[in-house]
């Protein structure tokens, strides 16, 4: 067995970036943070593309499967002898999957943010976030323990609160940290519950021992699992769903969604990170990761089958309508991550039944590059517009040509249109629906043409509709931003051709992936007429986009208000909750835990004030005291006591 | 030769015991307060030689324990009359109600 111990450094580069840089404050290394953190971006990538390499065609196969490697284990938490928590770096095909994906964008995002942010106050704070963002990422996708994925998964939620809330002066960005932060912890409650279950029932943390304890039926954790029930559903089927809801909270699943948009209050590069390439995904890789356990559950499986496949569609839905161009790709990614959820949902276990699961993967692998690329895209606009709203955009071909041509392929990408990343792996994932369950296909069919719809009526109304205003004297951008744009459009025409299924299958022997014509006939043509329906009522300013609006009616203005589920929240949180359960809380402590302690203060002091007239001050009348105690005392032992 | 009853001994040590207290909390001057510590002090030796006689003639412990006593006495006195001096030099009075600054 090769040794894979140097995939430490990989998570450890960015680690000693944040420190350097948190230690350095806001006022120092201004000019050469963004250098520094690229450049340890770079050896972190470098690093991760040769153990990828060395992992995928040199060593990493065991006969004829891609077996598991553990590269590291220290024993962190030892409870009682068995029961340990260990702190370890494993390494199978997704989470070297993983590495090279979260160190690639992260090194294209630090590479874009040295442009973006140039004469930005406390550029040295950002750069330390990210690196804090970045390493526990890294760490996160390469836990060999559960609990060990709990502790990172906080880290990148705490990283993520504190980006979001960069901006600190605005008060919407603090709201939106303050959300996403309560809202993922509130899902990651239930995440917690899960693993407790988990570990209660097969004795181990280590994600290796819980998949072979669970899944073997003869085991004592097995019988544990299936035969204890808590209100009609096994501890398996408890445990699953607690998992998968703080899986869902951080990938912003429906209906724990409402964090996702507000938190582009973030700067862009930090969306792009952060919220679209690869914390978002964390939910997908959980379930990835403890999909042996999750197969066996058919209840767990429907729930994220119908969870992905809602999601997917109501913010398909809802990016329809938005007028906010990164609430548009926030939307969106929910709706591309809801792809990834129910393919995992309607996948099978080995073999040709893992199609699912390959396919899940890879769509994360090119969802990564081409919603990056957007957001990258995004940004280079809002930096040359000053506005995030679409209102202000129309145009802008002339003056962003970079810009306006990797925005093109990136929409192409997420539309699903060959021969770009994204047609190759949403292909699968609809082919891994149409032989499980014609429901959830139809709606992934529909979600197809709705992607590509408001992709290009976000491509249409910001790059062509009405003529800019001129604006020549602003240039498009630094090269700092222009290189990760052409770097990830490249990426995104390339990956596609990937066989992934020769890497990434759920037993890790590889899948061989037909390409059917007929099949992708639908896709394709839903996607195409997406882009026409777009191309009509976008391409040129007119009225017909209202007119069309007017049609819809109430399903438009539903759509608009976001299906009100932020309402629902308010009403839930404020209403209810507060009133009913905060107000007399807040009742209870005033008055009785407050009042106890009053009492006891009050009683006291009033007491003191009795007696301290006793303390004189007077020797002779404390000597009377002892010596009337002493007879006391020997009046009550000599007659009273004996 | 005939011995004196214990309870002569007693009724003189009970006495000296009563006196020493009477002293302690009826009189002002620390000085004679001191004094009469040293007469409730004395009282118990004279208890302890006379038990040590006429319970247990063939032990010591009593004589020891008054020894003891005797010493830390000395002891004690040279003490305390090192803070009354102390007190008179920021009093100017060795009376004790004069020092009761140490109160609630």
């Amino acid at each position: 067995m090769a040794d894979y111990s140097y995939i430490a450094l990989v998570p450890l580069l960015p680690l000693a970036t944040f420190v350097l840089l948190g230690l350095a404050g806001k006022n120092r290394l201004v000019k050469w943070s963004g250098y520094i953190g690229s450049a340890t971006m770079l050896g972190s990538a470098v690093i991760s593309l040769y153990a990828a390499y060395q992992y995928f065609f040199v060593n990493g196969k065991t006969g004829d499967a891609y077996a598991e490697i553990t590269a590291l284990r220290y024993t962190w938490l030892e409870f009682a002898p068995g029961l340990s928590i260990d702190m370890g770096i494993i390494l199978d095909s997704i989470s070297v999957m993983m590495l090279v994906v979260v160190s690639f964008i992260s090194l294209m995002v630090h590479i874009y943010s040295v442009g973006y942010m140039k004469g930005e106050e406390r550029v040295t704070t950002y750069f330390s976030f990210l690196s804090l963002f970045t390493f526990s990422m890294l760490a996160l996708v390469v836990s060999s323990n559960i609990f060990q994925i709990y502790i990172f998964w906080e880290l990148v939620g705490v990283s993520s609160y504190l980006l979001i809330g960069f901006y600190y002066q605005k008060p919407s960005a603090v709201a939106a940290s303050k959300k996403a932060f309560i809202v993922t912890r509130f899902a990651d409650l239930g995440f917690l519950v899960g693993i407790l279950i988990l570990a209660f029932y097969s004795g181990s943390f280590d994600i290796g021992t819980i998949i072979n304890r669970a899944t073997d039926s003869q085991s004592e954790a097995f019988t544990g699992l299936v035969s204890a029930g808590f209100l009609g559903m096994s501890a398996l089927t408890w445990s699953l769903v607690l998992v998968f809801a703080g899986g869902a909270g951080k990938s912003a699943m429906f209906p724990l969604h409402i964090w996702l948009p507000d938190a582009m209050e973030g700067p862009t590069p930090v969306s792009a990170l952060i919220h679209a390439a690869t914390m978002v995904v964390a939910g997908v890789y959980l379930v990835a990761r403890l999909f042996p356990v999750f197969y066996i559950d058919e209840i767990a499986m429907q729930v994220v089958t119908y969870v992905g496949a809602i999601s997917a569609l109501v913010a398909a839905i809802i990016a329809c309508t938005q007028t906010d161009i990164k609430r548009i790709l926030a939307y969106s990614t929910m709706s591309q991550i809801g792809y990834m959820m129910f393919a995992l949902g309607v996948s099978g276990y080995g073999g040709e039944e893992g199609l699912g699961y390959t396919a899940s993967m890879f769509h994360l692998f090119t969802h990564a590059f081409f919603k990056s690329l957007l957001f990258l895209g995004a940004g280079a606009i809002i930096h040359f517009v000053h506005s995030n709203e679409m209102k202000d955009m129309g145009g802008l071909r002339k003056w962003m040509p970079v810009t306006h041509i990797t925005f093109l392929i990136a929409c192409l990408a997420i539309a699903g249109v060959p021969p770009f990343a994204g047609f190759f792996s949403k292909e699968e994932i609809l082919l891994a629906a149409y032989q499980s369950d014609k429901i959830v296909y139809g709606i992934g069919l529909f979600v197809a043409a709705l992607t590509a719809f408001y992709m290009f009526r976000l491509y249409f109304s910001v790059f062509w509709k009405k003529e800019a205003a001129d604006a020549s004297h602003h240039g498009e951008g630094t090269w700092s931003m222009k290189l990760p744009l052409i770097v990830l459009a490249g990426c995104t025409v390339v990956v596609g051709f990937i066989h992934f299924g020769n890497y990434i299958s759920s037993d890790g022997a590889p899948l061989p992936t037909h390409f059917d014509i007929r099949f992708s006939i639908a896709p394709v043509v839903s996607a195409v007429a997406g882009i026409l329906l777009a191309a009509y009522l976008y391409k040129k300013e007119s009225d017909r986009p209202a007119k069309f609006a007017t049609a819809l009616g109430r399903l438009y203005r539903a759509a608009y208000k976001k299906f009100y589920i932020d309402e629902i929240y308010l009403f839930i949180t404020k209403k209810i909750i507060f009133n009913l359960i905060g107000a007399p809380a807040a009742w209870f402590d005033r008055n009785i835990v407050d009042g106890i302690m009053n009492l006891l203060a009050s009683g006291t002091a009033r007491t003191a004030a009795l007696i301290k007239g006793m303390q004189s001050g007077r020797v002779q009348s404390y000597a009377l005291y002892f010596f009337g105690g002493v007879v006391a005392l020997a009046i009550l032992l000599i007659y009273i006591w004996i | 030769m005939q011995q004196i009853p214990i309870e002569h001994i007693l009724f003189v040590s009970t006495a000296l015991f009563f006196i020493g207290m009477y002293g302690l909390f009826t009189r002002r001057n620390m000085i004679t307060m001191l004094m009469s510590i040293e007469l409730i002090l004395n009282s118990v030796n004279i208890n302890f030689v006379a038990f040590n006689k006429y319970l247990f003639p063939g032990k010591l412990d009593g004589i020891f324990f008054t020894i003891f006593i005797i010493t830390v006495a000395a002891a004690e006195a040279a003490i305390t009359i090192a803070i009354i001096i102390n007190l008179y030099r920021t009093h100017k009075s060795i009376d004790v109600e004069d020092a009761t600054e140490l109160k609630y």
